[in-house]
């Protein structure tokens, strides 16, 4: 029986995830694992931005928004509500409402491509400004105090659902967050392949023949926009979760600058290339701040600069098409994605 | 059913600024007729067709699809009112495969199931099986016109709006092209835009001519192309 | 009365701040197409320029007014040189790029001029509006923004060069075949819009705390402001700084300057959905 490649690859994928999150605890020591469970966050981070850019061809350049307001929910909720299940979900619908708001507005009013990405950057430097500006006893939601550029120190962790008496342990962070990432990517598989998804890919790569067979791009992009937030939201209850603790940084126009990186040097179009540009890039700004050899805005600005002139579909699509069909190992699938609408000149 | 009035146009008028490029249209289009729409460049056909479709919204007048006022709607709205477009320029999703832009067009409001099935007797149904899996923006642009096609039949539309569907086209692929209008036909209305009258011939029917934005006559196409007002205005001679 | 005075002429001065942040980012964006997100950072090279030349004994009025536009108007011409030419017609793409040089050039200034925060001393003194102060810096602001827009008007409307401009913008094909060179064109446009930056961040450092990441404080105003100013550089800018400046002053001086900021985002977001090409997708489509 022939098995259709793109299942192989999701199989292969998965069974890696749950190699990875069954093997790595036996080779690394705690703070290692500690330090790759914050890795596991920013690759769920990725895959956010991976599926809305990549699949749904939406340009977000302030995908850090729905992040933080994903880790803030969740530090709120948490510290109001004692046990973390609950949190969790909120953590989750807070950037899903706050996206569904701000996706009707942008998508309805059928603005262009560019002014997206104006508009979602415009609103995380605004998320930043406005959390920012919450010092002092008077700002709080309920007992959570926020703290305005300090941030929440002390946010309870993840714990057994329904049992907040058992917070988990860092070695069980870790399962729970490789498990919640795995999670997330078969769900975002099972969008892709289903019918809902073949249309948000169909509307990327035409837009008016996609409106000519009956479908509404709007409806479908704001829907798209909305899982993706919920993604973020997630990442950043993790995010939250490893630190223990949450400030204004993430809703900065860094984290944003970062997740595109992840996204564009791991490769556009793919689920598995904005992880492993997540991990990767996560892995080498670790070394470059130990070592304080380039200031870290200065090294992701040539990073982008370079990627979006030489390399601008990532390395993961280059290595399926050039690398290894050239190898005879895969067939060549598609071409790089176009990233943004072309304007005529 | 055959009988009944598919799709009205009333008074349909479109101006841009000062110029008005189609001026009080009327035209009446039984179930299952097939109507040609010719007149030379500029005579407002294009304009027309984007009105049918809802990519322009007509400054004045009414257009109504089985009683339906559809004036205005958005093009997904009249879609799914089972209206399939081709429009002049080949509009493909270029980076997926034949066999996934056909199922796009099939799969809107069916199970996958059915779906599959419609994509599968379209394909051969139009000759596209050898290049089911090829990536449509690597297809030639007469093969590209072909997959636009198979996708706006899958859709299953009881009217088809085709703009210029022999444009780009060698002539064994505009034969062919004659030969499945006839044969869609059989079964569901078109209108058809076209300048070439050599393919207007091969399809025979009702056409509609169009000249500086009005109606200049409608009649069936042996009496159209005899008519000296139409030769004069092919010719480039103002009717008066 | 004399509050009423003084709300009124600092929405004035907001206008006039808004324009002058706003006009480098429209000119780049109306003529090119091109939205560049560096342009937080072209001003605050422009602040960096006058408080250095400030700090070396340079006439204030010079530091303030003439190095900066002439400093970051190189800069931008350097950049489209080596960097932006290669990226015309694929916005999100220079999006990128010049969201990678901003990243690149907070990180360099932070490298070179260390992360504190520096000052420029305001060159002139206040005056009263009745009971309340005012500051007569605000009146060098709201001068150096009419001089702006007016620049740019004139130089659209008066000049050779701005008859090419305009036509260039229309159709670069049809400018080309007539013998005017587009991307000589492009080039003077993107240098002419960073210069345009730089006078801004040189004006607003006597009034800013300046330090690598103070780019960001404008961006979003920026941004906000040509958007919803549409297509016509000029008027657009005007009308859209001169709605959005009165909704900030106005919830500023009610609240805080960042409850402001987020009314002006809820306002523009509204108005994306009312209006989503600009004021002047709508209106005044033949303005500059």
């Amino acid at each position: 029986m022939k098995i259709d490649p793109r299942w192989a690859g999701f199989l292969v994928m998965v069974a890696l995830g749950l190699l990875l999150m069954f093997g790595l605890p036996q080779v690394l020591d705690l703070f290692g694992l500690v330090q790759m469970t914050v890795f596991v966050a920013m690759a769920m981070f990725a895959l956010s931005q991976g599926f809305l850019w990549g699949y749904g061809g939406i340009m977000s350049f302030g995908q850090a928004a729905f992040f933080g307001l994903g880790g803030y929910a969740y530090a709120i909720a948490v510290i109001n509500l004692g046990d973390s299940t609950l949190p969790v979900v909120i953590a989750v619908a807070v950037p899903v409402v706050f996206a569904a708001l701000l996706g009707y507005f942008m998508f309805y009013g059928r603005i262009s491509d560019a002014y997206i990405g104006v508009i979602t950057l415009t609103v995380s430097v605004i998320l930043f400004e406005l959390v920012n500006s919450t010092s002092g006893d008077a700002y709080h939601i309920g007992a959570a105090q926020l703290g305005g550029f300090n941030g929440i120190p002390g946010v309870p962790p993840l714990n057994m659902p329904g049992d907040s008496s058992s917070p988990l342990d860092p070695g069980q962070m870790w399962y729970a967050a490789v498990g919640s990432l795995i999670m997330v990517y078969i769900v975002l598989r099972a969008i892709l392949a289903s019918r809902f998804g073949r249309v948000v890919v169909a509307i990327r790569e035409n837009e008016t023949r996609a409106m000519l067979i009956g479908y509404d791009p709007r409806f479908y992009k704001l829907l798209t926009f909305m899982i993706a937030a919920g993604v973020a939201g997630l990442a950043g209850c993790l995010f939250t979760n490893w630190g223990g603790f949450i400030s204004p940084t993430v809703f900065s126009l860094t984290m944003s600058a970062q997740v595109i990186i992840f996204v564009l040097v791991g490769g556009l179009g793919t689920l598995l290339g904005p992880m492993i540009g997540a991990v990767g890039i996560e892995y080498l700004i670790t070394i470059a701040g130990s070592q304080h050899l380039v200031d870290a805005n200065l090294g992701l600005g040539i990073v982008l600069v370079a990627f979006v002139l030489l390399v601008p579909q990532g390395v993961v699509p280059l290595i399926r098409d050039k690398v290894l069909p050239f190898a005879k190992l895969v067939p060549r699938q598609s071409k790089p994605i176009p990233t943004g609408a072309e304007v005529p000149r | 059913m055959t009988s009944g009035t598919l799709l009205e146009v009333r008074g349909a008028t479109m101006r841009f600024g000062g110029v008005t490029a189609v001026d009080t249209v009327d035209l009446t289009l039984r179930e299952v007729e097939l109507r040609c729409l010719i007149g030379p460049n500029g005579a407002g056909k294009s304009t027309f067709f984007k009105m049918l479709t809802g990519q322009l919204v007509p400054s004045s007048g009414t257009i109504q699809f089985r009683g339906k006022d559809i004036t205005g709607s958005n093009p997904h709205e009249i879609a799914r009112l089972g209206v399939g477009i081709k429009t002049q320029v080949p509009n493909v999703f270029n980076g997926l495969s034949v066999r996934e832009n056909v199922f796009i067009g099939a799969a809107r409001r069916k199970s996958i199931k059915h779906a599959r099935q419609i994509v599968s007797e379209t394909l051969s149904r139009l000759q596209l099986d050898s290049i089911a899996d090829r990536i449509v923006g690597q297809l030639a642009h007469g093969q590209r016109q072909w997959v636009e096609i198979a996708t706006v039949l899958a859709q299953e539309p009881d009217l088809i709006l085709l703009d210029e569907p022999a444009a780009g086209m060698n002539h064994a692929e505009v034969l062919r092209t004659a030969e499945l209008i006839r044969e869609i036909n059989r079964t569901q209305a078109l209108v058809v835009v076209e300048h070439d009258m050599q393919f207007i011939r091969m399809i025979a029917s009702t056409v509609t001519v169009f000249n500086q934005g009005r109606v200049l006559m409608e009649d069936d196409v042996g009496h159209v192309l005899a008519d000296q007002r139409v030769r004069d205005v092919y010719l480039g001679k103002q009717a008066a | 009365m004399d509050l009423v005075g003084l709300l009124a002429f600092n929405v004035v001065a907001g206008i006039a701040t808004l324009v002058l942040i706003t006009l480098g980012l429209g000119v780049i964006y109306g003529m090119m197409r091109v939205i560049n997100l560096a342009h937080g950072e072209f001003m605050m090279l422009g602040a960096y320029t006058a408080v250095t030349a400030v700090d070396a004994g340079i006439n204030i009025w010079v530091a303030m007014l003439v190095l900066p536009p002439v400093l970051v108007g190189l800069i931008g011409l350097l950049l489209e040189r080596t960097l932006i030419r290669f990226l015309y017609g694929r916005i999100i793409d220079t999006m990128l790029a010049t969201w990678g040089v901003s990243l690149g050039l907070i990180g360099l200034t932070t490298t070179i001029f260390g992360n504190m925060v520096r000052a420029v001393p305001v060159p002139v003194g206040g005056f009263a509006i009745g009971r309340y102060g005012a500051s007569l810096f605000s009146l060098v602001i709201i001068a150096a923004a009419i001089a702006g827009l007016v620049g740019m008007l004139a130089l659209l409307r008066l000049t050779k060069f701005g008859l090419i401009l305009r036509a260039t913008m229309q159709n670069p094909n049809m400018a080309a075949a007539l013998g005017v060179s587009p991307p000589t064109i492009y080039m003077a446009t993107f240098a002419l819009g960073s210069a345009l930056a730089g006078l801004a961040g040189g004006v607003l450092a006597p009034v800013s705390g300046i330090s690598p990441s103070m780019g960001a404080a404008y961006i979003s105003r920026a941004f906000i402001t040509v958007l919803g100013g549409g297509p016509a550089i000029i008027t657009g800018t005007g009308l859209a700084s001169s709605l959005f400046g009165t909704i900030n002053s106005l919830v500023s001086f009610e609240t805080t300057p960042v409850i402001g900021d987020v009314a002006l985002l809820a306002a523009a977001i509204l108005m994306i959905r009312l209006l989503p090409q600009g004021i002047t997708g709508r209106f005044l489509r033949r303005s500059l």
